[in-house]
């Protein structure tokens, strides 16, 4: 049985901006799973980025949680820094309190898009790995109390050496060659795959619970890109992480995710399983999305499928369902009225549209 | 495997790529004019600041009855016209020239003093506890009427390179403290204005350019002022600097506050979040380090008006006073006609502080080269 770590609940996030309001996730809901890879698609600025700087409790300045609630399940484990299990309110917690630092890098890890700008032009990758490990991970130093009714165990930071060992051994996991010598350079003298994996291996030294992708390969060509997700999938079976993939690339996705949610305008528009979602696509974006991959083989004089229209401006967001003027099954008098709600559509498939309403 | 000493293999290696530091070093080494800007400073400091008891012939405050001396001359040759390798001065004789109605002094060949290295002079306590009496040069005599007078002396018969050398000591520590209070104020300020951004930037921001709308003069003759009469030198001193850094660290702050404005977009610091750092290890362990390059050079370029400062200050008599001797009080004591028509030599303090200045600036301008390794030119 799946273990839950995060549950999202109707999370809103508003930016508070002279123009007005923009609702910038409207609405999410989702559960992440011990060891489960969730994919999260969408066009640029659907809210995709705010959602896991919402986890977290990074949103940036003007914008705020408004409504919603982000559960974290956190499990006692050997070599962290807390001793219970709980279950944490991460809107509720200060954004720059003790408890979120811990949870931010240890127990969720994330990786951005831009591994060119991602690490400290004055530090090596050693000392970028070092200053996660020394800010996160704790060595068993001993059991005392074995006498009293419940066994204590003591933790220490790691030494400079340790760390430095540790740091050369996850350059090696993650695929850097030489890595021995590697831990001394400094981003300059890496490639673009060298540094994303070197983001990829300060993220996962730390041994986190959840690692946030936040469009990981987009900045790298496409061998790179399949060697960084044959990585992160390998770490993923070692530590069993919950992966949250952010992407606008449905290829990747469809080899990385199980589970996949689209959004559009900071709506949840459909949620499946990967296979339900490839095959059997009930929202008409989802779909749209969906015609719009090229497909190698296949030549045609046809043009690329595109969906119609603009993205609408976020201060004046369309009356009824969002995506209504550029829906091809848009119902007159009935769409440009009515809001959609969320519906179950099949087993494990919801979808906000009015044709399943 | 994995540890963290280095086979030779991987020694080899990290020949290989080179860290920005060597890299700033080796561009810095061609530029030949900031190479001797800081040999020249180098040796100043070393000289003047660490060993100025040892460097200087006579002791700050040994008097003699030859005041007012012109500069003696070094000799090899003497009046026979007889090469010796050992250099030599003549006695100097006091006469009274009735034209004039002044003491001068004339050389009496009769008498021969020898100059030699590492002599016997004053005794000194190096650095407050290492009591010596060698001096770097020195006359080799036991004669009490023996005096060497390199740059003259003054009008209370005292040694005036001697008194250059010890007040060199003052000049050059009051830049350089003033400097380093300036950097740390002005850094860590300018950090928290530009990361912060909002009310503590704006209070930060305007309270520099209070700062730099008050007229220079007037403030630090008010903040000098202030400083209580019964004080001892060395906190006047030290008030004196701590009054000059804090009168200046608004410039730095500003850049800073600038250069971090800018970095902090930067993709690092949103993955240093992310990371679980806390905002002040952002500030000073990511964010201030990317700023260095441009705040050494600022600092270097800065130094000299820092010493200026102190010098115009005491010169107007609102810095130090004696008994301190710096490079100021003793400008002050040369700032007469008199000392002017009479006493010439007494404006030797003017090409050190011109020298001292021309090689801060021909380091900082070959820093600011150099440490942007990967530019052009």
């Amino acid at each position: 049985m799946a273990e839950k770590l995060i549950e999202i609940t109707d999370l809103r996030v508003q930016f508070d901006v002279r123009a007005g309001i923009v609702k910038a996730v409207d609405g999410l809901d989702l559960t992440i799973n011990r060891g489960q890879t969730v994919g999260v698609i969408g066009e640029s600025g659907c809210g995709k980025s705010v959602t896991a700087r919402a986890i977290l409790q990074m949103v940036p300045k003007p914008g705020k949680v408004a409504t919603g609630s982000i559960l974290y399940h956190r499990k006692a484990k050997e070599g962290k820094k807390y001793e219970r299990d709980e279950v944490l309110e991460i809107t509720k917690l200060s954004s720059d309190g003790d408890v979120i630092r811990q949870i931010r890098g240890g127990e969720i890890g994330m990786i951005f898009q831009e591994p060119m700008s991602s690490l400290t032009p004055v530090y090596t990758a050693g000392t970028h790995i070092n200053e996660a490990l020394f800010l996160h991970r704790l060595i068993p130093l001993q059991k005392v109390g074995d006498q009293m009714a419940a066994e204590m165990m003591k933790y220490r930071s790691m030494t400079k050496e340790e760390a430095r060992n540790e740091a050369v051994e996850m350059l090696r996991r993650v695929g850097i060659p030489k890595p021995v010598e590697r831990v001394d350079s400094y981003p300059h003298q890496l490639s673009g795959g060298q540094r994303q994996r070197v983001m990829i291996a300060i993220a996962l030294s730390c041994r986190p619970e959840m690692l946030i992708a936040d469009e990981p390969t987009t900045a790298l060509d496409v061998s790179i890109e399949a060697q960084i997700l044959d990585v992160m999938r390998d770490m993923q079976k070692t530590y069993n992480m919950a992966i949250m993939f952010i992407t606008h690339n449905l290829g990747v996705i469809a080899e990385m995710a199980e589970e996949i949610v689209v959004m559009y305008m900071g709506k949840q528009v459909e949620r499946a399983k990967t296979v339900d979602l490839f095959y059997n696509p009930k929202h008409p974006y989802t779909q749209a999305l969906l015609k719009s991959i090229p497909h190698v083989g296949k030549r045609t004089n046809e043009r690329l499928a595109t969906i119609e229209g603009m993205v609408p401006d976020p201060f004046h967001l369309p009356n009824g369902c969002v995506f209504h003027p550029r829906c091809p099954k848009f119902m007159p008098g009935k769409c440009d009225k009515i809001a959609p709600t969320y519906q179950s559509v099949g087993e494990h498939h919801w979808a906000s549209c009015l044709l399943y309403e | 495997m994995a540890t963290a000493t280095l086979s030779p293999a991987d020694k080899k290696a990290k020949q290989v790529s080179q860290s920005y530091w060597s890299l700033v070093w080796w561009k810095f080494k061609k530029n030949r004019i900031a190479v001797i800007g800081g040999i020249i400073l180098l040796t100043m400091y070393v000289l003047i600041c660490l060993f100025a008891e040892f460097v200087a012939p006579y002791d700050l405050e040994r008097r003699s009855s030859y005041t007012e001396a012109p500069p003696i001359t070094i000799r090899f040759i003497d009046d026979q016209g007889k090469f010796s390798i050992q250099p030599f001065v003549y006695q100097y004789e006091r006469k009274v020239d009735q034209a004039i109605r002044r003491r001068t002094f004339v050389e009496n060949p009769a008498v021969k003093y020898p100059v030699s290295l590492f002599v016997k002079g004053d005794s000194y306590k190096l650095w407050g506890f290492i009591p010596g009496d060698i001096h770097l040069f020195g006359l080799k005599t036991d004669d009490p009427k023996a005096a060497m007078f390199l740059m003259g002396s003054d009008s209370a018969g005292r040694d005036y390179f001697s008194r250059i050398i010890y007040g060199g000591r003052l000049s050059l520590l009051i830049g350089l403290i003033g400097q380093i209070l300036t950097l740390v104020l002005g850094s860590v300020l300018g950090a928290i204005s530009g990361y912060y951004g909002g009310a503590v930037d704006m209070f930060v921001q305007r309270f520099t350019e209070f700062l730099a709308a008050f007229p220079d003069i007037p403030l630090f003759m008010a903040l000098a002022a202030a400083i209580p009469q019964y004080f001892s030198p060395i906190i006047v001193y030290f008030m004196l600097t701590l009054i000059l850094a804090l009168v200046r660290w608004g410039g730095l702050a500003r850049q800073v506050r600038g250069l971090i404005l800018s970095l902090r977009e930067r993709e690092y610091v949103l993955a240093a979040k992310s990371a679980g750092a806390s905002d002040s290890r952002i500030m000073f362990r990511h964010l201030l380090p990317g700023t260095m390059s441009h705040v050494i050079v600022i600092a270097t370029l800065s130094i000299p008006g820092m010493i200026l400062a102190e010098t115009s200050l005491s010169w107007l008599g609102l810095g130090l006073r004696p008994p301190l001797t710096s490079w100021g009080v003793l400008l002050q004591e040369a700032a007469t006609v008199y000392a002017i028509r009479f006493a010439p030599w007494l404006l030797w303090t003017v090409p050190f502080i011109i020298l001292v200045i021309l090689a801060f600036n021909m380091l900082g301008d070959g820093l600011r080269d150099a440490l942007d390794p990967y530019g052009g030119r």
